[in-house]
């Protein structure tokens, strides 16, 4: 048998921080055959994409590789000199990023930065280079080659640079690429899209593959052998099948029951004792009353349209209702309008056409501007996105807590407004000594916990989510789903749950509505809209989602035998 | 918690030995600024003719000017004078500029651009002879001179405050604000303005030593405050001295000419 392509034995690597020496990795040990693609799969802190950059020689100036070795085809790259291993970047190895935004030059056009990437590693004229170039935007299939090659990364959407990406890095026809994230924060057809691509070139060119991803998903769909990761160490290694039906770790299991497939229950995403707590929780809620006939729906959003000075309209002719205590799915792309359309109906954006009715009353006609002195201002609440820009950074946990409910209901500071905020934070789960914490001082499920405490301060009756998980780790999503999830049927709280994950909506919510260019495309019971979709776009949109148990596409065989 | 932020303050100092040293300049700078009349070995303002354009000496630790007056007690005695120029010319073009500048960035739209077209024309002006028209128009005294100061300053304070509160206007604890019940104005004032303070108090320590030289090059061009003439005293070179050829040494200090 002959030597793997890469051979990483026992690495360690350190960092060295404010708060002293950090190890990130400790002791990982894995091989990578020619034209394999492996999955390195694990949640943020694992060290995982830090094993990939030691791997590539991109460790920032604090990181060190302290021991270990890293061959490749027996050579060990972490002892040569920078000038030998400039020669194996990009001819060996090479690398592809999670913002492929970020990774390109703003000011230069792609065409020339694929030639010169390569002309850092091959004797050619520009000319040629640039023939070279051509060919490889093709090879990523963009549309339009040559108008493209003098196109900016502004001009191209996200899934286009990242192919620019993918061009660049195979333009040195490498035998391995390491793909970190490649794929985050694209919509998900469009990774579904970059991903075959990544897979079909792979397997053309016989160039192996790292693919790190914290999708567990993703991974399996692509990938003839997974590694988990956590906390720097290697967990376990098997393929994806035997890892998803039989997993070993206990870590492995909780990351498995974390991730969302098309078919799991909220109940499920955890193990087995939290399971049952959560259980418990469940039967304790009082069961939904049923409103006494001829009271208004909760939401009656008739006809909204938000029209800019400039471009097409954001959202068109969008309507819905919604029952307290129902929770509603908003599902669509980037650009579809979903963020928009959720605004609105918090009334933090004023609607250029259309109605919003609140328990039967019109609150469209309040500006969104004036809004803050409706009544129902504390009956419509929202959680964002992004934790880490939801909370102001010079408040403490417990002014933010705190801040709605001295503004909406009436409360002075004092003795009843710390026990209102400590049963708020107890309710969400986070730990009374954290109040006095900085978001700084916060981890990304803390300071989650933290938004959706502010949230429900007041009571609200409706509770717009705007992707509330999107920056969450699985095993954190799973839990603040949870938690909703459970406020939603302690409080008969309504939710609205904006996310372009189909699999945490078909979990969620009871019905889900599906946008496209700012307008409806189908609305229907979740489970009948994701099972057997109405539209084409609705099919495209649930057949992109990679499933653990659809089983792996097999790109690079099909491609071969075409 | 004034122990916890003296703790807290010594905490910082410990671990930036550069801000230490800062800090003590600061102080010093302060400490003269009040003993300064105090402690000055002369009288700043007593000339004599026979002590005239002396080199810095034991007895004259920065030499004499062309009327035989001590230097360093007139740099001494100055320090106040100018200080107070410069802070409360700062201090005004930060206020001004940070309030207007905040309330564009958040606004938008045509507040913005009328605003941001405005202080265009402003820097297009050199801003010195702005500020020298505007003292010569307005008469020479010490608070037209900070008025003067403050007004060149302030395009700079607007557009910075306006570009960072631009950027910040759509995050989502401005959103979360406005959801928990704020209204515009408060989320500028209470939520904006104190994220934006940290760079603009970088910009503001710049900008102190900038309002110094400008307060002193109008002095230098002879608009110089009745009481400050009085006084005779100032860190700025005087006008009519300086037409002459500068007839020192190496050692002139800035004061003496």
């Amino acid at each position: 048998m002959t030597a793997p392509l890469l051979q990483i034995e026992d690495l360690h690597v350190t960092f060295s921080t404010r708060r002293g020496l950090v190890e990130a990795v400790r002791g990982v040990t894995l091989a990578v055959e020619a034209g394999e693609m492996l999955g390195l799969v694990g949640e943020s802190g694992s060290g995982k994409s830090v094993t990939g950059f030691a791997t590539t020689r991109l460790l920032d100036a604090a990181g060190r590789v302290t021991r270990g070795r890293i061959l490749y085809r027996g050579q060990d790259i972490t002892r040569i000199p920078d000038s030998d291993f400039r020669a194996l970047h990009g001819a060996a190895m090479s690398m592809i990023f999670q913002n492929p935004r970020a990774a390109l030059n703003p000011i230069r056009a792609i065409g020339l930065q694929i030639a010169d990437a390569i002309l850092s590693h091959k004797r050619m004229s520009k000319q040629a280079a640039s023939e070279e170039a051509l060919k490889l935007l093709r090879a990523v299939q963009i549309r339009d080659p040559e108008k493209r090659m003098s196109a900016y990364p502004h001009e191209l959407s996200g899934g286009m640079c990242q192919r620019v990406m993918i061009a660049i890095a195979i333009s040195c026809d490498p035998m391995l690429l390491i793909a970190d994230e490649p794929t985050t924060g694209l919509d998900v057809t469009t990774q579904k899209v970059v991903m075959d691509l990544l897979a079909r070139i792979a397997a053309q060119r016989g160039m192996a593959t790292i693919l790190i991803t914290h999708d567990l998903g993703l991974a399996a769909q692509y990938c003839r052998r997974v590694v988990v990761m956590e906390q720097g160490r290697l967990v376990e290694e098997a393929p994806p099948e035997t890892l998803f039906r039989h997993p070993q770790h206990a870590y492995t299991k909780r990351l498995v029951a974390a991730s969302p497939t098309s078919t799991s229950h909220i109940a499920d995403l955890v193990t087995d004792e939290e399971r049952c707590e959560y259980l418990a929780v469940l039967a304790a809620a009082k069961p939904a009353t049923e409103p006494p006939p001829g009271t208004p729906p909760l939401l009656d959003v008739k006809s909204l349209a938000k029209r800019y000075d400039q471009g097409p309209p954001a959202v068109t002719d969008f309507s819905m209702t919604m029952k307290a205590g129902e929770s509603v799915g908003l599902v669509g792309e980037s650009g579809s309008g979903k963020t928009t359309t959720s605004r609105m109906i918090c009334r933090l954006i004023d609607a250029s056409e259309g109605e919003i009715l609140f328990d039967g009353e019109s609150i469209g006609h309040l500006p969104a501007r004036e809004f803050h002195r409706s009544p129902h201002r504390k009956d419509i609440q929202i959680v964002f996105q992004d934790p880490n820009e939801s909370l102001n950074p010079r408040f403490t946990a417990f002014d933010c807590i705190a801040h709605p409910l001295l503004r909406l209901s009436g409360l002075r500071p004092g003795d009843a407004l710390r026990q209102r905020v400590e049963e708020c934070a107890a309710r969400v789960g986070l730990p009374a000594e954290l109040l006095p914490r900085f978001p700084h001082q916060l981890s990304g499920g803390q300071k989650a916990r933290v938004g959706i405490a502010r949230a429900i301060a007041c009571r609200p009756r409706l509770l717009v989510l705007d992707e509330p998980t999107a920056a969450l780790d699985v095993s954190v999503q799973a839990v603040v789903l949870q938690l909703l999830d459970r406020l939603r049927r302690e409080d008969n709280l309504a939710l609205l749950f904006v996310s372009h994950d189909l699999n945490v909506v078909r979990m969620m919510c009871d019905r889900t509505i599906v946008l496209r260019n700012g307008s409806i495309v189908e609305a229907g019971e979740s489970r009948a809209l994701f099972e057997n979709p109405q539209t084409d776009y609705t099919r495209e949109l649930v057949e992109a989602v990679p499933h653990i148990d659809r089983g792996r596409t097999d790109v690079a065989v099909e491609s071969l035998l075409t | 918690m004034p122990s916890a932020t003296l703790r807290h303050t010594a905490w910082i100092l410990r671990g930036n030995p550069l801000t230490a040293v800062a800090a003590c300049g600061v102080v010093i700078l302060v400490l003269l600024a009040i003993l300064g009349p105090s402690i000055a070995p002369y009288d700043p303002i007593a000339s004599s003719v026979s002590e005239a354009l002396l080199p810095p000496s034991h007895a004259h630790l920065a030499g004499t000017d062309q009327l035989g007056r001590d230097t360093f007690s007139r740099l001494l005695v100055a320090t106040r004078l100018d200080l107070i120029i410069a802070v409360s010319a700062v201090g005004i073009s930060f206020v001004l500029g940070a309030v207007v500048g905040a309330f564009c960035g958040y606004a938008g739209g045509r507040l913005d651009r009328a605003v941001g077209r405005f202080v265009d024309v402003m820097m297009a002006f050199p801003l010195f002879v702005l500020a020298m028209a505007m003292v010569a128009a307005l008469g020479n005294r010490v608070e037209n001179i900070v008025i003067a100061t403050a007004i060149i300053n302030l395009p700079f304070y607007i557009r910075f405050a306006r570009a960072e509160v631009n950027v910040r206007r759509n995050v989502g604890w401005v959103e979360a604000a406005r959801a928990s019940g704020e209204g515009n104005i408060s989320v500028v004032l209470r939520f904006l303005l104190p994220n934006v303070l940290p760079a603009m108090a970088v910009q503001m320590s710049l900008n102190l030593g900038w309002a110094i030289l400008n307060a002193a090059g109008l002095s230098f061009i002879g608009l110089v405050s009745g009481r400050r003439r009085r006084s005779g005293a100032s860190w700025s070179p005087k006008a009519r001295a300086s037409s002459r050829p500068a007839n020192g040494g190496w050692w002139r200090f800035p004061a003496s000419r």
